[in-house]
């Protein structure tokens, strides 16, 4: 095929096809680049940035960086992940992250990547910024205290679900989620069955009357670091 | 000091709420086995209040929320030669920290004057001058001294603070395995 | 008379033909007649334009110059960017304050007035200045502010402030402006000679790929700041898909400190209009807009005059200069106070009728841009700099400046120097050489290339302005030797705060951290692990940002880092010795409980810090007058 070629991935070569994101080719190959705001189901966006690599030298962002033929693609590399911890620890200093007492921890992706990192404390000071939880909805909640801002809702809702009940507003540390009614959550149109609702990578759009449904020990990240799933996939193709 | 002095540790409760504590004593059979390498210092352990020896190792749980946990605080970083911030209250604040994002007055009023489930007849805030002034927000201990390892929890886990002791005691720098990383 | 707001809205969509993607045009037309766009007004028009709500509140609750709950009838905007610190800023700002009685963020309690602050307004060079609703107010002292404020609050009407206008066409029927051209040096290139629409005839007469060419063969690179080859960005727009492009004039300026767009706008928009006309003939486009940053409101009405006489001549429209088949016109769209709109990507959001998030890259505008379409972006100067090109010819355009870059370049020079004001130099001109013409002397620094620029220290005065050396969208601040260079460190970084979009994390919550570690330095608690802190930080920002704001903004603390190191030393706290970190400050941290309790405390750490607290504590102040501060009795 023409439009296939190689690109290295932290010395690695793997296939790659013309069009394709890093991220895709290197998930294809079995390599995990860490990432928030991207989802499988989901548009690209390209605002977390913990999916920073260096491609050719230049600091690009995995899921939205289109390959190129000989891309020479650095993944695992100091610099690389020394900026990664900078970010997820900026995540968790800009809201309000109290794992201890939050259902989604365990099953919590920013959480998952500071284990994966061996984060113990944020080299950044806690903002602890006021911000309101929205519990209207009958089966929804909505916690902008643990909102990562990486827009998963947004794109799900309008893209998948067709219905667009949350966007942003405001700018800057002031940029927020907001949810498509006067006022509140109980937008008619969400539904607990909604893509929008299950994307959300941290505690910031939970199932009500789920509480601490799976006991410490049996949760997602518990035991294996977020991307044990996309490593194990092609174990067989690693040369 | 001669060298065959045990090395001595001491612990204690901030703005904690002694979870982290249990978690010690979750060690279990190794607590005796910890008890054999290192002597305790001032710690609820053995309800020793004062440093009467400088420290090895000071373990602090909790953050600080008011004025004698600040005091509390410097004294361990001036008696002990290392300091471990133990679980979440003492590396971000933890649960308490969760009133970072409303003024003091408005907490205070909460509790003790306009909450819903408020009991309180003489309608005023505590304020015996026995009881410590709190601060406009609780701070983590990292806010307020140096600390030198953080281990992460709520509480971490007894396997957590066994290897962390285990490796500053034995001069060697605290690396948790994947699974003793935890938030929670 | 008084429609209900429904009907009002439907009229000003109606102007608009309910096309979703000129919703940035009704918002502000809705804001300057409604005076702010109520959550009622956003309903409104999401069901006129058969939109979602939230859309519409994303984008109003984007912008600084819409808001949603109502300002005075007269909003007054003081600039407060660095050249207007240096300026005595801070007497002017107390003036305005207690002479109209207002806080700055405070609205008069009968909606006639409200007091604000806003970045950089284009205005260095007679500065301090205000927006007055669009009127532009310049070289204000205290005695000034306060007749200002007083004619305000008699007549109400922003237009009376004007007592005399400026030079050049600032006295222009339609601009009636008090601001100052302040053109300092003619160069051969923009201010070389009248403007004759020749290079609009020249280009019409050759095939658009020769006046590419010819483009591409000037070395023209792009002067807003990235230096990016004009020639280049048009092949590349010219050769993308598409079956419409669009040519779209940057003149959003909203770098700090810069203000030479503003000249010429003022000055030479039918060379603009003549340099965007010939974008298009050579990429092919219909389409043109021009966007103008709403500060810059007061020219709107001249530009469109001027559009006009364009329209009128032949020289935009069907047709034009009968050349058949070229069709092409221009459209002003209004900025509504966003620097991120600056970047071409959030520009042309902003131009859909989106908020101004930068768009993901690639694709790149020429390829996919306005409303997918292959759009070039450029800024002013290089749109004026393309029409002398086809003018004069690539050859004579080359042989002016360097051989890597060529021609001239508008400088827009503020702060400590005799001569402030707009110069235009040959490239190459090196910092020393400027420094004289402009009269500066006892320089500390000099930035180049405004807040996302860089902090020039003394032993490098012989760099050069210039596309290899210190490539610049042309601000140059003068910093003398008084400039408290970490509190101006922090005045930037509040405005990258400010002013970031908020879309990826670094940059949303990277700058905030800095500043807020810059802050603790300034007030004198620095440890020696904050320079480590800053450094890291800043590299991380630098590296990971989505645009060139977030690649940008850290600059300012990496030079201080890199120049100016033992002025940041001399903020390094005393070490309490007992390891306690400098910055905690145990005495601040009991005020809430002491005033709330009515007792002291009768700690003897809070004492120890309370000592601190006593002894005069250094007041930030960028112009380097530092006031001491003891707290009054009593008052801990």
């Amino acid at each position: 095929m023409t439009d296939s070629f190689t690109i290295r991935v932290d010395g690695r070569v793997i296939e790659a096809r013309q069009g394709q994101t890093i991220m895709e080719a290197t998930e294809q190959a079995g390599i995990y680049i860490p990432r928030l705001c991207d989802h499988p189901d989901l548009r690209a966006h390209g605002s977390c940035r913990i999916c920073t690599v260096l491609a050719n030298g230049r600091s690009v962002a995995a899921c939205t960086q289109p390959v190129e033929r000989d891309m020479e693609v650095k993944n695992r590399h100091p610099r690389v992940e020394a900026w990664r911890r900078q970010l997820i620890a900026m995540l968790f200093v800009e809201g309000n992250h109290f794992c201890p007492c939050c259902e989604k921890s365990g099953n919590c992706e920013l959480q998952a990547l500071g284990y994966l990192h061996g984060m113990t404390a944020t080299q950044h000071p806690h903002l602890f910024p006021r911000r309101a939880v929205d519990g209207s909805h009958p089966d929804i909640l909505l916690e902008h205290n643990r909102c990562v801002l990486c827009g998963r809702c947004v794109r799900a809702s309008r893209d998948v679900d067709g219905k667009q009940v949350f966007q942003f507003a405001g700018r800057g540390l002031n940029r927020h989620i907001t949810v498509n009614t006067e006022a509140q959550l109980d937008h008619p149109g969400l539904d607990l069955k909604d893509k929008a609702v299950s994307v959300c990578p941290v505690g910031a759009i939970l199932k009500k009357h789920k509480h601490y449904g799976v006991p410490v020990g049996e949760r997602k990240f518990d035991h294996d670091p977020i991307g044990s799933d996309v490593e194990s996939h092609d174990q067989d193709k690693v040369t | 000091m001669p060298h065959t002095k045990k090395p001595r540790v001491a612990t204690v409760s901030l703005a904690g709420c002694f979870g982290c504590h249990m978690s010690l004593l979750d060690l279990d059979e190794r607590f005796l086995q910890l008890s054999d390498i290192v002597e305790f210092g001032r710690s609820p352990i053995n309800d020793l209040r004062r440093f009467n020896e400088r420290c090895r190792v000071g373990l602090i749980e909790g953050g600080c929320c008011n004025e004698e946990n600040v005091q509390t605080l410097v004294e361990f970083r001036e008696s002990c030669d290392l300091l471990i911030a133990v679980g979440e209250c003492a590396i971000m604040g933890g649960i308490p920290a969760m009133r970072n994002t409303l003024p003091l007055a408005d907490c205070l009023e909460e509790a003790y004057l306009d909450g819903r489930s408020v009991y309180n007849p003489s309608g005023r805030i505590p304020d015996d001058p026995e009881l410590p002034l709190l601060l406009d927000r609780v701070y983590c201990a990292h806010d307020v001294v140096k600390i030198d390892y953080h281990l992460p929890g709520c509480p971490p886990q007894a396997d957590t603070i066994w290897q962390a002791l285990v490796a500053v005691l034995s001069d060697n720098p605290v690396n948790l395995p994947y699974e003793l990383v935890k938030y929670d | 008379m008084d429609l209900p707001l429904r009907e009002r809205i439907e009229s000003v969509c109606r102007q608009y033909d309910r096309r979703r993607d000129r919703l940035m045009d009704m918002a502000i037309d809705i804001q300057a007649a409604e005076r702010c766009i109520s959550p009622e007004a956003q309903d409104a028009l999401a069901r006129e334009l058969g939109m979602e709500v939230v859309d519409v509140q994303s984008l109003v609750t984007f912008y600084a110059f819409l808001t949603e709950s109502p300002t005075g009838r007269v909003v007054v905007r003081l600039c407060d960017d660095i050249p207007d610190f240096l300026a005595g800023l801070d007497a002017v700002a107390e003036a305005l304050s207690s002479e109209l009685g207002l806080e700055f963020g405070q609205t008069s309690p009968d909606g006639q007035i409200t007091l604000e602050r806003t970045p950089c307004i284009g205005m260095s060079d007679q500065c301090p200045a205000a927006l007055v609703n669009e009127v532009v107010v310049t070289n204000l002292t205290p005695e000034s502010a306060r007749a200002m404020a007083r004619g305000l609050l008699r007549h109400g009407d922003p237009h009376r402030l004007v007592e005399h206008t400026g030079d050049g066409r600032n006295s222009h029927e339609l601009i009636r402006a008090m601001v100052q051209n302040n053109l300092r040096e003619r160069g051969p290139v923009l201010f070389g000679g009248p403007v004759t629409g020749r290079g609009l005839e020249a280009a019409l007469r050759k095939p658009s790929a020769e006046v590419r060419a010819q483009v591409r063969a000037s070395n023209l690179r792009g002067r807003g700041g990235a230096g990016f080859p004009t020639g280049q960005k048009w092949d590349f727009a010219a050769k993308a898909e598409g079956t419409r492009r669009t040519v779209i004039c940057n003149a959003d300026e909203g770098e700090p400190g810069t203000f030479k767009d503003r000249v010429l706008l003022t000055e030479l928009p039918e060379l603009m209009f003549e340099g965007m006309t010939i974008a298009a003939y050579a990429i092919g486009a219909d389409e043109g807009i021009l966007y103008l940053r709403g500060e810059y409101t007061y020219l709107r009405p001249f530009l469109e005059h001027v559009l006009g006489l364009r329209r009128r001549s032949g020289l935009l429209g069907r047709n034009i200069l009968g050349h058949s088949g070229f069709d092409f016109d221009i459209r002003i769209q209004m900025g509504a106070g966003a620097y991120v709109c600056g970047e071409e990507s959030a520009l042309i959001s902003s131009c859909e009728g989106l908020r101004g998030d930068p768009k993901t890259r690639p694709p790149y505008p020429a390829q996919s841009g306005y409303l997918g379409r292959p759009t070039v972006v450029n800024n002013v100067e290089t749109l004026c700099a393309a029409a002398r090109i086809l003018e004069h010819g690539a050859d004579w355009f080359a042989a002016i400046g360097e051989p890597q870059s060529t021609g001239t370049k508008l400088l827009s020079v503020s702060g400590h120097c005799e001569r402030p004001g707009v110069y235009e130099v040959p490239n190459g001109l090196t910092l020393s050489d400027l420094l004289e013409r402009v009269g500066a002397k006892q320089v500390q620094a000099v930035q180049v290339g405004g807040f996302s620029g860089h902090l020039i220290p003394p032993r490098e005065f012989g760099r050069r302005i210039s596309n290899t050396d210190l490539l610049t969208g042309g601000a140059v601040l003068v910093l003398g030797e008084g400039v408290d260079l970490i509190a101006m460190g922090v005045r930037v970084l509040e405005f990258f705060v400010e002013e970031s979009c908020g879309f990826c994390t670094p940059c949303r919550a990277g700058n905030v951290l800095l500043l807020e570690r810059m802050k603790r330095v300034a007030a004198g608690h620095g440890e020696e692990a904050d320079y480590t802190y800053l450094a890291e930080l800043s590299e991380a920002i630098k590296g990971t940002s989505r645009c060139g704001f977030g690649q940008t903004s850290p600059n300012v603390v990496l030079d201080l880092l890199r120049h100016f190191r033992p002025v940041l030393e001399k903020s390094i706290g005393i070490d309490p010795g007992n390891g306690t970190r400098e910055a905690f400050d145990l005495g601040a941290a009991l005020r809430d409980a002491e005033r709330i309790s009515g007792r002291r405390s009768t700690h003897h750490l809070a004492e120890r810090t309370e000592h601190r607290e006593a002894a005069p504590r250094k007041e930030v102040k960028i112009d380097g007058q530092t006031r001491q501060d003891t707290p009054k009795e009593g008052e801990r």
